[in-house]
């Protein structure tokens, strides 16, 4: 146990990083999940198709071939960033289509005479989704993508495991391989080290979850 | 709520307005995608080379190629068969001694399903391939997988066979005692085969989970499909080609098994119309887990 109290400061810097991933992907996910729900409620065939298509290729294609194809392909499309840049994009992009998921079936949860009532007083599609849907839909929303963003940080892994440098998971590999420390040890500290941030996040979301529930 | 209730059935301006906009919105998209293949043209992805040896069969390298694909592939669902089959039976261990047994063994099974559950699945992996040997284990790298994705698996399958154990009426199991069963029959004679039912499509979805997870195989260089396509890569150069098309055989796949669940589903819920509908335990293949 040695190597985690002599590495404390590798550990913490490792969970500083995983945690700055889970931030900007976090914030990034939230967006494109929500542009693509929004797609895929649309009065627009072509839209709808499209959010369709998204959520099938992303919910249906293993993380690491996303971060693959992410760094290969990018680039050649005339885009050059950093593996940082790509490994958080990447994971935005896979956990927005279960985002688009969470979101897409808390509208479905709201009571269609809501939806109803509100066109029947004349409001358009954005003015019905905005003002009367999705206030509701929250509730509903708040528990399934606060597990989708917890799913989210432990995905972060794979993106050190791809080569985003210093996140927690790298960390480890590289006390273990590169200076030869003992692997039960420090890999004991790697999942010390997410479940510090995990367990915390699942308290805090069954608090939310029975702030906002509500008897339906 | 159908998706319709947000609009109205247009009327013939609208239907007009509404052609418009389809049409731009798919140029815009169709413009995109013409940009992106034009880039990947200009690039010379779309050079025989690259393209040769995985849609060829005249190709020299083609067979190869995708015998050592299809390696993988079986590699892959071998792995991801014995996971989920493992997951599947010390799941539901873990969920009936945690409803039936004492307070203590109870908080310690939970507190298993918590640590477990909160670590990252390529951790677990990692740590079966490095520290099982370290603790004299030798085990193949298949093996180490199976156990990582096992230990990773089994706790949400738990947790889906308790709610699905927990979903069942009250009267069920109140009716085996009145009628005299003990409690090992209530269980597997009259709960667990309910449960199962109801959570079939829950598990068939965890199945595209595992079958996903099983990619990352590659981190300690088991020779699934995706480790497989890196070697084809370092043979034949085409990045883009290789994972574009172990990505289209993942889709596909996953495609058909989240089918198949929703089919279990529908014909599930037409079978049982009269008692109440179960709720539906919560899945990981819902968050992306």
């Amino acid at each position: 146990m040695q190597v985690l109290t002599e590495n404390y400061q590798l550990y913490l810097n490792g969970i500083w990083t995983t945690l700055q991933i889970c931030f900007y992907a976090g914030l990034l996910t939230l967006l494109v999940g929500t542009a693509v729900a929004g797609c895929r409620v649309s009065p627009l065939a072509p839209l709808r198709a499209f959010g369709t298509a998204w959520v099938t290729v992303f919910r249906n294609c293993p993380l690491v071939v996303v971060l693959f194809f992410m760094a290969f392909a990018i680039p050649t499309l005339g885009l050059n960033a950093s593996y940082f840049v790509f490994g958080t994009i990447g994971l935005a992009l896979y956990t927005s289509a279960f985002v688009c998921e969470a979101i897409r079936s808390g509208i479905n949860s709201v009571s269609p005479g809501q939806a109803e009532a509100a066109r029947s007083i004349g409001l358009g599609f954005t003015q019905t989704l905005r003002l009367v849907i999705l206030p509701q839909a929250v509730r509903s929303i708040v528990p399934p993508l606060g597990s989708v963003m917890i799913a989210m940080i432990k995905n972060s892994a794979i993106a050190g495991a791809f080569g985003v440098g210093g996140d927690l998971y790298e960390t480890g590999t590289r006390l273990s391989s590169a200076q030869g420390e003992a692997i039960v040890p420090v890999l004991l500290g790697v999942a010390l080290g997410y479940l510090i941030i995990t367990i915390p996040a699942g308290l805090l979301l069954g608090y939310v979850e029975r702030k906002v529930a509500i008897a339906r | 709520m159908t998706d319709s209730v947000l609009y109205e059935a247009p009327g013939p301006r609208a239907r007009r307005r509404a052609r418009y906009a389809s049409v731009v919105t798919a140029l815009v998209l169709l413009a995109g995608l013409t940009w992106a293949l034009y880039r990947f043209a200009a690039e010379g992805e779309f050079a025989y080379d690259k393209w040769g040896a995985l849609v060829d069969p005249t190709n020299e390298n083609f067979s190869a190629l995708w015998t050592l694909l299809g390696g993988g592939l079986v590699n892959t669902l071998t792995a991801a068969g014995w996971s989920i089959l493992f997951s599947l039976v010390i799941g539901t261990l873990l969920a009936l001694t945690r409803i039936t047994a004492a307070a203590w063994y109870r908080w310690a099974v939970v507190g298993v399903i918590e640590l477990l559950r909160g670590t990252p699945v390529v951790v677990l992996i990692f740590f079966s391939a490095q520290a099982l040997p370290a603790f004299g284990l030798d085990i193949s790298l298949m093996w180490a997988l199976v156990v990582g994705l096992t230990a990773y698996n089994c706790v949400i399958i738990a947790e889906i066979v308790r709610a699905g154990i927990a979903a069942l009426p009250s009267g069920q199991s109140e009716a085996a005692y009145a009628v005299g069963m003990r409690r090992h029959q209530v269980m597997f004679s009259v709960l667990l085969p309910q449960a199962f039912r109801a959570m079939l499509p829950a598990l068939i979805s965890q199945l595209v989970v595992v079958l996903k997870d099983t990619s990352l195989g590659f981190t300690i260089s088991y020779p699934e499909f995706v480790q497989r396509g890196e070697i084809a890569i370092e043979n034949l150069g085409n990045q883009i080609q290789v994972y574009l098309v172990v990505a289209v055989v993942f889709i596909l796949i996953n495609y058909t098994l989240s089918r198949v669940a929703v089919r279990t589903e529908r014909a599930l819920s037409r079978g049982r119309k009269s008692s109440a509908t179960a709720r539906e335990p919560e899945s990981a293949a819902a968050t992306g887990d």
